[in-house]
């Protein structure tokens, strides 16, 4: 019984990125119609954003400490953050302390900006073009967007640590009455899993709840018709892009503390996220969540290590021989709609 | 002529003379002179002009003919190179058994793939092919280790049984050879001048099978077989009210494809006895997509250009550093030289990618056929300029 609670706790922060990452592409199917191979980029520069935060903020002075000296005798220099200058030594700590959550503030506007210049500046004019033609330029542009943080942060991983009153893990074995250390979790783990848990709560509740969601919605139902009816769906559906590279971008931010970010990181997940998507259905936004989070568990039973005695190397390949048998049998994906990129 | 109309007889002659002498018009700068690094007459890289030649050949059967958009053809590519070893392991180092095998087994495992894949289409295929290829390479990787070596990759070893070879001696190596006669390594070198060519056993072996590879896929092409697969791709749903069971048309192109990457599989390995699981993971696929996109999906050279031309890129482009680009702009004022260094570098070296990514979204962009359509627009840019250049020369007098 521990094993199982603690499997399903292992898979749930992996189905959290691959839940927020499949909302995003399925946001962007769903009103665009577009099928967007540079979403894994997008998550990858939410997780440099948070790269970038964090140096800026370490950013320093040097400034001599009289009171020191170094092994020479000459007084120590001792670099100085700028935020120690603005805040004062412990706000400044605590600002440096708690760079990653500080991230999520500047993640969005840009993410924002760059899924405009992306929509209005590139995939705008694929929407005529088949299918093929936007994976294969999404494509493109993936490979330019990993390269350029290739370019400015190198090829190695970053390691960006959580604030530190995250670091440790929590013990749910004293929580829920099995043994002490049964079941050991990460506290950043369940940090990221609310996290991703309230921004799907967050755009399920903007397209459910305000008016703009609501003709979104139509739009994506039927797009000509609310043309006719006088509303610039166009404008609407940008909008919706900037958002979905912003879900992306965010998952990307708070998943830095659990696996350093490198520049291929985004390619890793979005092979991943396709599948979950087509899992649980194209274009439908319930379906992608629950796929995402559906695959992560069976992801980390397939690890447990009385599986793989009985099935070798299942966990390897556990994500796609479900895609499979899925594809084959409910054609449409777990929550598909019917007539969505059935041509 | 063999079964060809003139243009694509004209076409297939064209390729043969630029195959044959390719030693030759790869290697325009002699030997120790400046531009002497963008020569490409290396047998190397030679080898892996017409045996990605070959790979981009076949996939385009399936996607330039079908538009069926498979993600996961590296899969191929790699299981018949798995074959190709595991021949040289247990018959000889003769690769004409191994060729054979290569394809025989890439084209078993496409039959089953294609099965279950053709199933879907659009989109659901792309994501079909490439969960396939991904768990193959998964397995590959970890649990099938002692058929395909794992990390470290599989190549011939002392204490192989090779039945008709007879075991290696340990510290023998073996190379991969034709019956004995030659030996795929085995090259000739001609100094004229300043000049090298290297005339290599393996590349012309390579060479002659790619030029018999374009010649079939020619064929296909102007075959009945070739208008069933182009009425798949522009209207799949009328196909089948004309009473036309469009799968096992889409079927024969996808296993075919699949033993042509499994024919390039199989001479890779007889160039260079090894094979390894990275030769299957999604980029390797994706890497088939873009020579096949950038030369020209649908047409027949264009795949076979758009291979060189990456292959080229990998090669050249990737080993421009810092002092090179320093020799070549030591002519501009010093200022502007560093300006255009720093400008120029993200580009080369390490970033070639970034330089291929560009290049390939441009492509997709404003050349949707490919660099054979870039080609055919300037020639019917430089065609209609000429008679207007007559036209107006003839008339300007008169006024």
């Amino acid at each position: 019984m521990d094993q199982i609670i603690l499997q399903i706790l292992n898979g749930l922060d992996k189905g959290s990125a691959y839940a927020l990452i499949a909302l995003g592409l399925t946001l962007i199917f769903g009103t665009l119609g577009v099928v967007n191979f540079a979403h894994g980029a997008l998550f990858m520069m939410g997780a440099f954003v948070s790269v970038t935060v964090s140096k800026l903020l370490t950013l320093s002075h040097k400034v001599v400490d009289e009171t020191r000296t170094d092994f020479l005798g000459n007084p120590l220099q001792v670099d100085v953050p700028y935020v120690y200058d603005w805040f004062g030594q412990g706000a400044g700590d605590a600002i440096i302390d708690w760079a990653v959550p500080i991230s999520i503030i500047f993640a969005i506007p840009i993410m924002v900006t760059i899924g405009f210049i992306m929509e209005r500046g590139l995939i705008k004019h694929f929407y005529k073009r088949p299918h093929a033609d936007q994976i294969l330029v999404t494509f493109g542009l993936a490979i330019v967007l990993q390269e350029v943080i290739k370019y400015f942060y190198g090829a190695n991983p970053i390691p960006t640590p959580a604030p530190s009153a995250f670091t440790g893990s929590f013990d749910f074995g004293v929580a829920f009455g099995f043994d002490p250390n049964a079941i050991i979790y990460p506290y950043w783990r369940l940090v990221y899993f609310f996290f991703s848990v309230i921004v799907i709560g967050a755009v399920f509740a903007f397209l459910q709840f305000t008016t703009f969601g609501m003709v979104v919605r139509a739009g994506m139902a039927d797009r000509e018709t609310v043309g006719m009816l006088g509303i610039n769906i166009d404008k609407r559906f940008t909008v919706m892009f900037g958002i979905a590279a912003a879900v992306a971008g965010l998952a990307g931010v708070m998943y830095v503390p659990i696996n350093p970010p490198n520049y291929h990181m985004g390619m890793d997940f979005l092979v991943l996220s396709f599948v979950v998507v087509v899992v649980g259905g194209m274009g439908s936004l319930p379906g992608a969540v629950a796929a995402g989070f559906l695959l992560g568990i069976l992801e980390s039973f397939a690890s447990m290590s009385a599986v793989i005695n009985i099935l070798p190397g299942i966990n390897q390949i556990i994500i796609y021989l479900v895609a499979i048998i899925i594809l084959l049998t409910r054609p449409r994906g777990l929550m598909g709609r019917k007539g969505v990129m059935e041509e | 002529m063999l079964g060809l109309e003139k243009k694509d007889f004209r076409l297939l002659l064209i390729v043969v003379a630029l195959t044959m002498l390719a030693p030759f018009i790869l290697n325009p700068f002699p030997e120790g002179s400046d531009m002497a690094q963008f020569n490409a007459g290396y047998p190397d890289l030679m080898q892996r002009f017409v045996i990605f030649g070959i790979l981009a050949i076949g996939f385009n059967i399936l996607f330039g003919l079908t538009g069926y958009l498979s993600f996961g053809h590296a899969a191929f590519l790699g299981v018949g190179s798995y074959a190709a070893v595991w021949m040289f392991k247990l018959l000889s180092m003769n690769v004409v058994p191994a060729i054979l095998l290569s394809v025989i087994i890439a084209g078993v495992f496409a039959l089953i793939i294609g099965y279950v894949s053709l199933r879907r289409s659009g989109i659901y295929f792309s994501i079909l092919t490439l969960a396939f290829a991904q768990m193959s390479y998964a397995l590959a990787y970890s649990v099938l280790t002692p058929l395909t070596g794992g990390e470290t990759g599989l190549q011939p070893k002392p204490g192989d049984p090779r039945i008709l070879d007879g075991a290696l001696a340990p510290g023998e190596t073996a190379t991969p050879g034709f019956f004995g006669l030659f030996d795929m390594r085995d090259s000739l070198e001609l100094s004229v001048g300043g000049w090298v060519f290297t005339f290599n056993v393996g590349y012309y072996f390579a060479a002659v099978i790619m030029i018999i590879a374009f010649y079939i896929s020619i064929r296909i092409f102007r075959s009945p077989f070739g208008m069933m697969l182009r009425a798949i791709k522009s209207n799949q749903t009328r196909m089948s009210y004309t009473g036309l069971n469009a799968r096992p048309y889409t079927l024969a192109a996808f296993v075919i494809s699949g033993m042509y990457a499994g024919l390039a599989g199989g001479l890779l390995v007889s160039m260079d006895p090894q094979a390894g699981a990275e030769r299957m993971f999604w980029t390797a696929s994706g890497e088939i997509v873009l020579m096949t996109i950038l030369g020209g999906a649908g047409t027949l050279i264009g795949p076979v250009l758009g291979a060189g031309f990456i292959k080229y890129f990998e090669n050249i482009v990737s080993k421009i550093n810092k002092t090179t680009l320093e020799g070549w702009f030591y002519w501009m004022p010093d200022g502007i030289e560093d300006v255009v260094i720093t400008i120029i570098y993200p580009f080369v070296g390490k970033g070639w990618h970034l330089t291929l990514g560009l290049l390939f979204m441009l492509v997709v962009i404003f050349l949707p056929g490919g660099l054979v359509e870039g080609g055919q627009r300037i020639a019917a840019a430089l065609k209609r300029k000429k008679p207007d250049d007559a036209k107006s020369s003839a008339t300007e007098p008169a006024e």
